[in-house]
């Protein structure tokens, strides 16, 4: 315990440090990260406007007010902050094909485990950085959120979803690296789940705009829970007996890509033949 | 053919040289052609997704601001325009801004202030990603499709409008649906199909060559950046979150607090030119043409060269502060 305890906490150290770094380069980033929710704010007014000829206000579009809609992509940016993995599944990929992975065989210490353990903290430092500029950028969007803090409840089950959301962009992505074991070379298999989970995940758009059949299939698809969900709890859009059933689907399938993420890493390690140094 | 080469010219053959670069990346594209035709598609569904987003957008309304004149095919010029501007800077420029700053990390850039042709010609065209190519054809596809849209004759809808209401033919929700379209403004209507001739044609190139300029200068000059802040990794992101900008008409910020937004994104940092100015050659949403359309247009091609100028102050400014990272 104590062991496993201390282990965490150097690992925990280490990701700090490593945030820490390029502080100029962190700080930038975290601002600019903002700066396409104000093109949002502009262009959504002007579809809002054109609809209620002049004016925003009593203009409904599937049930999204105007403030909802710019409260609905700052929300996303809460959900992204917690399930987006930047560089894990790259990073497996290059630690396969350099050998690097060989020395998780001889250590004790399980590759996965690792890497979340390193991720967890990794995240633990961002927030502990990033909280600031969020609550900034929060306060000064305060009018879009017109009903004010939901009820802790609503809050409870955002936090939830939100923290799922960590776990299934993590194994997601796992799973996604892992594969480098058969192809090695997947960064264009990156790129194309990249633009998926942008454009599925609800990040462009509230996915309720879909038409159907999309409406559908984006809905039985993991990539919703990552920023379209945590966003539509919080704005009171899925409830009661929906929510529940919402929480455990994303439950089931953090437990599925878990188990998944496994067998690809017991199997990857058969064929695995140690290229590189 | 020795004696040729050790003579010392005063200038480099540049063409000869870019065309060398652009034929060396096609080979390495090719090479690997899997891979190459994986980015082509990747490259493509990545376009197709922002049409799908408009898409959706106008199937919820039929313009994008009140008065703009931005109705769907109007727009989807615009979004041709943007299209065309990011396939180029995609191609020819952003693949050497990124590895700018792994140059300068690595002490590369040595070998770069060596070569006796100009470092910045040298740093900003050695690569061609030829795959993002793809985007710009699908931008000339949407542009021809919307331009046809355009110049097609349309009926007059507000009279038939009237004489289907009043002969009581249609269910309520059509109904419904119609008199919401009759209410919508009527000033900026396009009444005419839209001409094209080879006057705007021409100003449309020109216009195009001006946008290219200036994301290049900004793309040129975010990398030169690197030098003094070590490592730029987030250079694309901001690159990408600056250009988010130009990425619709500039009638939307007018409100409130974009208007500064709108007035240093025009005159200090001058994104929103890069599209909207050749986008309303095209498409000319507002009949009769607003006031400022020509003075902005003058501004254009005031504002490229002096982008261009800039952004070569900045990156010489940068290279004297180069401490080689090397050896």
């Amino acid at each position: 315990m104590y062991a496993a305890a201390t282990t965490w906490w150097t690992v925990m150290r280490i990701a700090l440090g490593e945030r820490l770094v390029y502080r100029g380069d962190f700080m930038l980033g975290t601002l600019m990260r903002f700066l396409p929710i104000v093109t949002q704010v502009f262009l959504w007014w002007a579809i809002f406007s054109a609809i209620g000829g002049g004016d925003a206000e009593g203009t409904l579009i599937k049930g999204y007010r105007y403030e909802d809609i710019v409260a609905y992509f700052l929300l996303t940016m809460v959900g992204r902050a917690f399930s987006s993995m930047p560089g894990l599944s790259s990073g497996i990929a290059r630690q396969v094909r350099d050998g690097e992975i060989k020395k998780y065989l001889v250590q004790p210490i399980d590759f996965i485990s690792f890497l979340f353990a390193s991720r967890v903290a990794h995240k633990i430092a961002y927030y502990a950085i990033a909280t600031l500029p969020f609550a900034l950028v929060f306060f000064l969007c305060r009018n879009f959120f017109p009903e004010g803090f939901p009820p802790p409840h609503v809050f409870g089950a955002f936090c939830l979803s939100c923290v799922l959301g960590l776990l299934l962009g993590f194994y997601l992505e796992t799973c996604l690296g892992l594969v480098s074991f058969w192809f090695l070379e997947i960064s264009s298999l990156l790129f194309v789940y990249m633009l998926f989970s942008f454009f599925l995940s609800g990040h462009m758009f509230p996915l309720d705009f879909l038409p159907e059949p999309w409406d559908t299939i984006v809905s039985a698809l993991p990539f919703q829970y990552l920023a379209y969900f945590p966003a539509a709890v919080f704005l009171g859009k899925i409830q009661g007996t929906e929510l529940a059933i919402g929480l455990a689907v994303e439950g089931a399938w953090v437990v599925g890509l878990f188990a998944l993420s496994r067998v690809l890493y017991a199997r990857g390690l058969h064929r695995y033949s140690g290229y590189g140094g | 053919m020795v004696d040729e080469a050790l003579r010392p010219r005063m200038r480099p053959a540049y063409l000869a040289i870019w065309l060398t670069f652009a034929r060396n990346s096609l080979v390495r594209d090719l090479t690997f052609r899997a891979n190459f035709l994986i980015q082509c598609v990747s490259s493509l569904s990545w376009t197709l997704m922002n049409v799908g987003f408009y898409l959706i957008v106008f199937s919820v309304t039929d313009r994008i601001g009140v008065d703009t004149g931005w109705g769907r095919w109007e727009f989807f010029v615009f979004l041709a325009t943007t299209m065309l501007v990011n396939s180029a800077v995609e191609t020819f420029f952003m693949p050497n801004a990124e590895e700018f700053s792994e140059l300068i990390r690595t002490g590369g850039l040595d070998f770069a202030l060596l070569k006796p042709v100009d470092t910045q010609f040298l740093i900003s065209l050695r690569k061609m990603d030829w795959s993002s190519l793809t985007n710009g054809a699908v931008g000339l596809v949407l542009l021809g499709v919307s331009l046809y849209q355009l110049s097609c004759p349309k009926p007059p809808a507000p009279s038939v409008v009237a004489a289907a209401v009043e002969a009581e033919e249609l269910n309520s929700e059509a109904k419904a649906e119609l008199v919401q379209a009759d209410l919508s403004p009527t000033t900026t209507e396009r009444e005419e199909p839209l001409y094209v001739g080879p006057v705007q044609v021409v100003l449309y190139v020109a216009f195009l060559a001006c946008g290219v300029a200036i994301m290049y200068s900004l793309t040129i000059a975010l990398a030169a950046t690197s030098i003094w802040l070590g490592r730029n990794q987030n250079l694309y992101d901001f690159w990408f979150y600056i250009t988010n900008f130009s990425r619709y008409p500039m009638e939307i910020y007018w409100r409130g607090w974009g208007v500064p937004l709108s007035a240093t994104l025009t005159f200090l940092i001058p994104v929103l030119l890069v599209v909207n100015v050749p986008a309303r050659v095209l498409a000319r949403p507002l009949h009769p043409q607003a006031w400022w359309e020509i003075p902005l247009m003058l501004f254009a091609l005031l504002a490229a060269p002096a982008c261009l100028f800039v952004s070569r102050q900045i990156f010489r400014a940068a290279l004297r502060s180069y401490r080689s990272a090397s050896s």
